[in-house]
């Protein structure tokens, strides 16, 4: 009888954290955990003993972690990176995905695998969230940005919205650039220009 | 020659430079390459990203190619070091109740004597001395290390050296979860623009010549890639010999300063590219010789006693035997794909693989390809040298 692994989640959105918990709770019985904070986190993750530390890779304090691999005393239970284990392709996910995960050495790879792969969907969705929020947010920074190009053109040219529109969409075909970009080089020329 | 996109990860450091302007200056498009930097949260995840071909090259301190392949830490693939981004460029600062006590038992701050900081360092410390590095394999945590001990400090039972990302220093500094760390700028400068830190030493003054950042590939790439290889190499060589001309100093920490790349101020970023320091908050500057280097005295030259004496520093501390560390990393450093690189590009190579380290007091000509080469002062603070052929000595 082996016992309920204990995982421990390092992740600062208490939502974001929720809905991590909530998936590895349905893959199976762990004893899951959460850090918020990221004062002291390989000393506080050395207290706790877990099996397997779950961290997001975009985390700075990932850095942290990667000290508990050295054990320190013969006490220490040394802590590995799942990069080193054999199973690529789950690991080549799991960094895709975005999460890294540090677990106790000695851990079976097929105990381990049910978490990982609750994690890699849940982190695959927050990925997918965070990309769709960055590209509506480029969108509306693009929109801003060639409005004030066409007014500045309106105003030099004195030609209308349209012509001026048309002006700037043939000078980007013309140079093989963006429209967005061609709008910020003359936004920022004309701020140098003032 | 066939125009390619190499992607290259950073972390935000002043001594990213090379990289960043070998891209925007055109040096990489000199040799049909353009440059896909990808800006990386951590040290872990760049040499993951490395390890995993999601870059094909990386920014990389200097003990992380040379511990994967002692097999320490998160191993991951081989690695090959191409040349050294950067020399020196870190430094030791303290929080403001350690800076107050350093002052009441007389420490000047001249910001250039190892020994007496050192010295007044342990004086002053209260207990166990707790000391932040951006990674666990790293030229900070060898190069304090190496400093506390020789000073008499025994590490572990003396030091207490733990990992703390940059970008989080001065939030730990102020948590006072530790009382000094050892950081590449601009993360010092930040600490005392944050009014909780004083800086107390440049890496340099330790060594003086200790090679910080490194261009590092996975070792099947660069058996497979080597043409691509020589490229990049001739890209980022001469960004580093752009960079050493004092004309492009502003331009260069203006560069660094755009929200791709470090997002910090330009004024706190030319301070490492000046070596003109503001060391406390209290507004005391310091002036600091040969602070980062990047390109004089064959400064990207990849030594293999460098690589040998990292090896023998993690060895020593890790307790693997010693010899047998240095011969598994000899083959880390690449002077051979350096060399092929530069051959035909006016850069003046060395005709040796390997030196002494530390073993260079003043400014010396040595022999070179052309007769032209100088290879600049590289002396420890405690004048030890460390001779590969005889590592004990």
């Amino acid at each position: 009888m082996t016992h309920d692994l204990s995982v421990i989640v390092v992740e600062p959105d208490p939502d974001r954290a929720a809905l991590i918990v909530e998936s590895l709770k349905a893959a199976g019985a762990y004893d899951v955990r959460v850090l918020a904070g990221v004062n002291d986190l390989a000393e506080k993750i050395r207290d706790l003993r877990p099996d397997v530390v779950l961290i997001d890779i975009a985390n700075p304090s990932r850095d942290s972690l990667e000290e508990m691999a050295l054990a320190t005393g013969p006490l220490d239970r040394p802590v590995a990176m799942f990069v080193d284990r054999s199973d690529e392709g789950l690991t080549r996910a799991a960094i895709e995905a975005g999460v890294s995960a540090y677990i106790v050495d000695g851990l079976q790879a097929a105990r381990l695998k049910p978490i990982l792969d609750a994690a890699v969907i849940r982190f695959n969705m927050f990925s997918r969230m965070r990309t769709e929020l960055e590209t509506t947010k480029r969108a509306l920074e693009e929109r801003k940005v060639i409005d004030r190009a066409k007014g500045l053109i309106m105003k030099a040219r004195g030609v209308s919205e349209e012509e001026a529109y048309a002006l700037l969409r043939k000078t980007a075909m013309d140079q093989g650039k963006r429209l967005a970009e061609v709008a910020q080089s003359l936004v920022t020329a004309a701020g140098l220009l003032g | 020659m066939k125009g390619a996109v190499l992607s290259v990860g950073f972390i935000p450091l002043v001594d990213a430079a090379p990289l960043v302007v070998a891209q925007e200056m055109g040096f990489a498009a000199e040799e049909g390459l353009a440059l896909d930097l990808v800006r990386a949260p951590s040290w872990s995840s760049l040499r993951d990203m490395l390890s995993f071909g999601r870059v094909e090259a990386a920014h990389m301190l200097a003990p992380v190619p040379v511990a994967t392949a002692l097999g320490l830490g998160g191993a991951g693939a081989s690695m090959d070091v191409l040349m050294v981004l950067s020399l020196n460029g870190s430094a030791v600062a303290v929080n403001q109740a350690l800076a107050a006590r350093l002052r009441d038992g007389g420490h000047p701050f001249g910001f250039d004597d190892a020994r007496a900081a050192g010295n007044a360092l342990i004086a002053a410390a209260d207990g166990r001395l707790r000391i932040g590095v951006p990674f666990p394999f790293s030229m900070h945590a060898e190069l304090l290390y190496y400093w506390l001990s020789a000073l008499g400090l025994p590490a572990p039972q003396g030091i207490d050296i733990r990992t703390v990302p940059p970008t989080l220093m001065a939030d730990a500094v102020e948590a006072g979860e530790i009382d000094a760390f050892c950081v590449g700028e601009p993360w010092g400068s930040i600490a005392v623009e944050n009014r909780v830190g004083t800086l107390l030493l440049p890496g340099k003054a330790i060594w003086e010549s200790a090679p910080d950042k490194v261009l590092a590939v996975r070792s099947d790439w660069a058996a497979t890639e080597t043409a691509l290889a020589h490229r990049l190499v001739r890209a980022v060589w001469r960004a580093g010999r752009w960079l050493a001309d004092s004309d492009n100093r502003l331009l260069t920490a203006e560069l660094l300063s755009r929200p791709e790349y470090l997002d910090l101020p330009a004024e706190v970023i030319d301070r490492a590219l000046s070596g003109s320091f503001t060391i406390s908050p209290q507004g005391e500057q310091r002036q600091v010789e040969g602070f980062l280097r990047f390109h004089q005295g064959a400064a990207t030259f990849p030594w293999r006693s460098q690589a040998q004496w990292i090896a023998h520093q993690l060895a020593a501390r890790t307790g693997l035997d010693r010899t047998s560390a240095m011969a598994r990393t000899a083959g880390v450093m690449r002077p051979d794909i350096y060399r092929e690189a530069l051959a035909d590009a006016g850069a003046d190579l060395p005709g040796a693989a390997s030196k002494i380290e530390g073993a260079i007091p003043a400014r010396t000509p040595v022999a070179g390809g052309s007769g032209r080469l100088f290879l600049e002062r590289d002396v420890f603070f405690d004048r030890r040298i460390f001779d590969p052929n005889r590592p004990e000595t």
